[in-house]
């Protein structure tokens, strides 16, 4: 097998593990903080996706420039979410939060079937159907760009809770709710920040992913499976793992794909969930409970 | 003289007329006199019109649409269409199929897949209804020794046949013979028949001047086809022989143009997908040039006019081409059942089964012999095209007979 297949194939794979990742941040993220698994999670960034589709036919809007707006919304929409649905669920058993964020993935696939119909749809950029080339290694620009925005949105999400006092406050709120409430926190708000900020970064990686794939309303439900698949595989609430694990995940099916069979490809994404369940069942960069 | 408003012109009047006398023949001591028929006919359409396939079952459902209002026209029968949407997925189609029986349906048509086929050809059998299939070509659905299951479509044996005889033709046709080609095709029940039909038949086809030197399945419901896409590049093949679906032939286009892989071209050797107008209006200038070997329609037949106008009337903004074969072997299998009911005079099922194995019509839209089924329940003899995207539009380019345009092959991408 030619060795700049073999490399082609890795970096295609570690570009798309990027968006991945920064998909599956967001889930780690609200995770992390608010401890509620967002089963809505695919189903949001899919209306991230329609929402930069909705933006370039309306005003040429290049997704990159959308981040802005859609992310924007995604945070007021994230916090209103939290703030006036999900809060009053936070202490009720797991399976109602369950049933409660289900409910409004379903409530997203089927308003998305209702406003937009069954029809993939796209945006067509200029650079979309570009690569760059190094001799035979080709670099896909539209994964390049999109991997780019993932690391720096990813990296300000860090310097956000490293650096600043309100991430901070999130960190404690995460770390020691208990503690947090007794310091004066509003614990509930930051939560409520934190689902927008968690909404925010799956906006972003929407805006990313319309670039590499065509949305439908049902393409949701893979999403946030995949997303599961990452964060368990990086660690539940690492946002670091979430990263890692995206790439994992992005080479692992590339690699699958290419010594294996294509069709192996998810198959081989699940067999390494298993492993790591089995051998590291916190995850990668996952902390022991 | 003008045809009134409402009245058939004296074409499609001739065409009616010999559209209905080719029906009424099928049995024996029937008088060849259209007429009205009491009663209607329930018929359960049953097509993907969401999911992945979606866009194809948008397209099938024209035909479906138009199909009562010509059909009263030619037959005289009245039909109610129960339309179902079957998900793109197999048990949401055995569910629907199951459904539309228990509401009254008297026959079921569809479903533009053969996974969903077989799942609704089982429910038809153990309910007892017929059922005319419009699209699916996997061959086991046919072989099952059912009594209540039709189709009017070829088997994938006779596609790959028809579409690999049609690749030597048009290696001849174009003076061209390409050593070696890389095989992808999609892994679902229709991906997978037609892969086997063609390894069958590579061998015995000794007029093919070209090897496999690679087959790559995939998903067709795949994101992404890098590495596929990868991989057949390497293979460093004469030409891409392709098994496909829409949204797969879409994404593989792209990627394509990403990798800089331009070989000799893309030939169906008969899957849908390229011909489809969702493929033109994404793809643009990229859609030109791509080959489908495929059963199409017959453009200059009677029939076809006046589905046509029927469907132009219906869908002023679309085009009958980017539709022509999904549409008319809907229109087709709707015409059989109305054609059998018109017979049989009866909606028993057991009568209506009887009178669609008796069916013969010689005036008929899509290429090929008259609509005869043979004891399987399958129809013989239906022909296949060379279709090429030329101009943004879907061309026949064989055979020549009812060609439109001659075949560009090696497309003007190739770089040797």
């Amino acid at each position: 097998m030619p060795i700049e297949l073999v490399v082609n194939v890795v970096i295609a794979g570690v570009l798309t593990g990027l968006v991945y990742g920064l998909m599956a941040l967001g889930l780690s993220v609200i995770f992390g903080v608010v401890r509620v698994v967002n089963f809505a999670h695919g189903e949001m960034m899919t209306i991230a996706m329609y929402a930069t589709v909705v933006l370039f036919a309306a005003l040429q809007l290049d997704p990159f420039l959308a981040v802005v707006p859609v992310a924007g919304l995604f945070f007021v929409f994230g916090t209103l979410l939290q703030a006036g649905l999900i809060n009053a669920f936070i202490t009720r058993p797991e399976h109602s939060q369950f049933m409660l964020l289900v409910a409004i993935a379903i409530v997203m696939v089927n308003g998305l079937l209702m406003v937009f119909g069954p029809d993939a749809r796209n945006v067509q950029v200029d650079y979309q159907l570009e690569s760059y080339a190094i001799g035979p290694i080709l670099f896909d620009k539209a994964r390049v760009y999109a991997s780019a925005a993932a690391v720096a949105a990813s990296a300000a999400l860090f310097a956000f809770f490293k650096f600043t006092r309100v991430g901070k406050a999130i960190r404690a709120c995460a770390d020691n709710y208990l503690g947090a409430k007794v310091v004066g926190l509003n614990v509930k708000r930051y939560y409520a920040l934190t689902f927008g900020l968690g909404s925010a970064c799956v906006a972003v990686a929407g805006c990313m992913m319309i670039l590499l794939v065509d949305v439908s309303p049902v393409l949701g439900p893979a999403y946030t499976l995949l997303a599961f698949v990452i964060v368990i595989v990086g660690g539940l609430g690492s946002m670091a793992g979430a990263l890692l694990g995206g790439i994992l995940i992005g080479v692992s099916e590339a690699l699958a794909g290419l010594f294996i069979a294509p069709s192996a490809k998810s198959m081989f994404s699940f067999a390494l969930l298993i492993l790591v369940l089995l051998l590291r069942p916190q995850g990668l960069l996952g902390r022991k409970p | 003289m003008k045809a009134q408003r409402g009245t058939p012109s004296p074409v499609r009047r001739r065409v009616l007329k010999a559209a209905a006398a080719s029906a009424a023949l099928s049995t024996l001591g029937f008088p060849a006199i259209v007429r009205a028929q009491a009663g209607r006919l329930k018929v359960g359409v049953l097509l993907p019109r969401s999911g992945f396939q979606g866009l194809i079952g948008q397209s099938c459902q024209k035909g479906a649409d138009l199909a009562p209002g010509v059909i009263k026209e030619m037959l005289g029968v009245d039909i109610e269409l129960m339309n179902a949407d079957t998900e793109t997925n197999v048990d949401t189609a055995r569910t629907r199929a199951e459904r539309l029986i228990q509401e009254g349906a008297h026959v079921l048509v569809g479903p533009f897949d053969s996974g969903a086929a077989a799942a609704i050809a089982q429910v038809a059998e153990q309910r007892g209804v017929p059922f005319v299939i419009n699209i699916a070509a996997a061959p086991q659905i046919t072989e099952q020794g059912y009594k209540f299951v039709f189709r009017n479509f070829q088997t994938a044996p006779d596609i790959v046949r028809n579409g690999l005889a049609l690749i030597g033709d048009l290696f001849q046709a174009s003076n061209i013979a390409p050593r070696t080609a890389v095989f992808m095709h999609v892994n679902d029940t229709f991906g997978m028949a037609m892969a086997k039909g063609i390894s069958a038949f590579m061998g015995r086809l000794t007029q093919l001047p070209f090897k496999i030197v690679d087959a790559i399945q995939y998903d067709p419901a795949a994101r992404d086809l890098t590495v596929e896409v990868s991989k057949a590049k390497a293979s460093n093949a004469d030409f891409l022989l392709l098994v496909c679906r829409l949204n797969d032939a879409i994404l593989l286009r792209r990627e394509m143009v990403k990798q800089r892989w331009n070989p000799m071209g893309i030939v169906s050797p008969g899957s849908p997908g390229m011909y489809e107008e969702q493929y033109f209006k994404t793809l643009g200038k990229l859609s030109e040039y791509s080959i489908s070997n495929v059963p199409w329609y017959n453009p200059k037949a009677e029939l076809t006019r006046v589905v046509e106008k029927a469907f132009l009337k219906q869908n002023p903004n679309d085009k009958l081409v980017f539709h022509g074969l999904n549409t008319g072997f809907t229109f087709e299998a709707i015409l059989v059942a109305a054609d059998a009911f018109r017979r049989a005079r009866s909606t028993d099922a057991k009568t209506l089964a009887d009178a669609i194995r008796q069916t013969n019509i010689t005036s008929k839209m899509m290429l090929g012999g008259p609509i005869k089924f043979n004891e399987k329940g399958q129809v013989e003899g239906i022909g296949s095209a060379c279709v090429q995207n030329l101009n943004l539009t879907p061309t026949v380019v064989l055979p020549a007979a009812v060609a439109t345009a001659k075949p560009v092959f090696p497309w003007p991408y190739y770089k040797a």
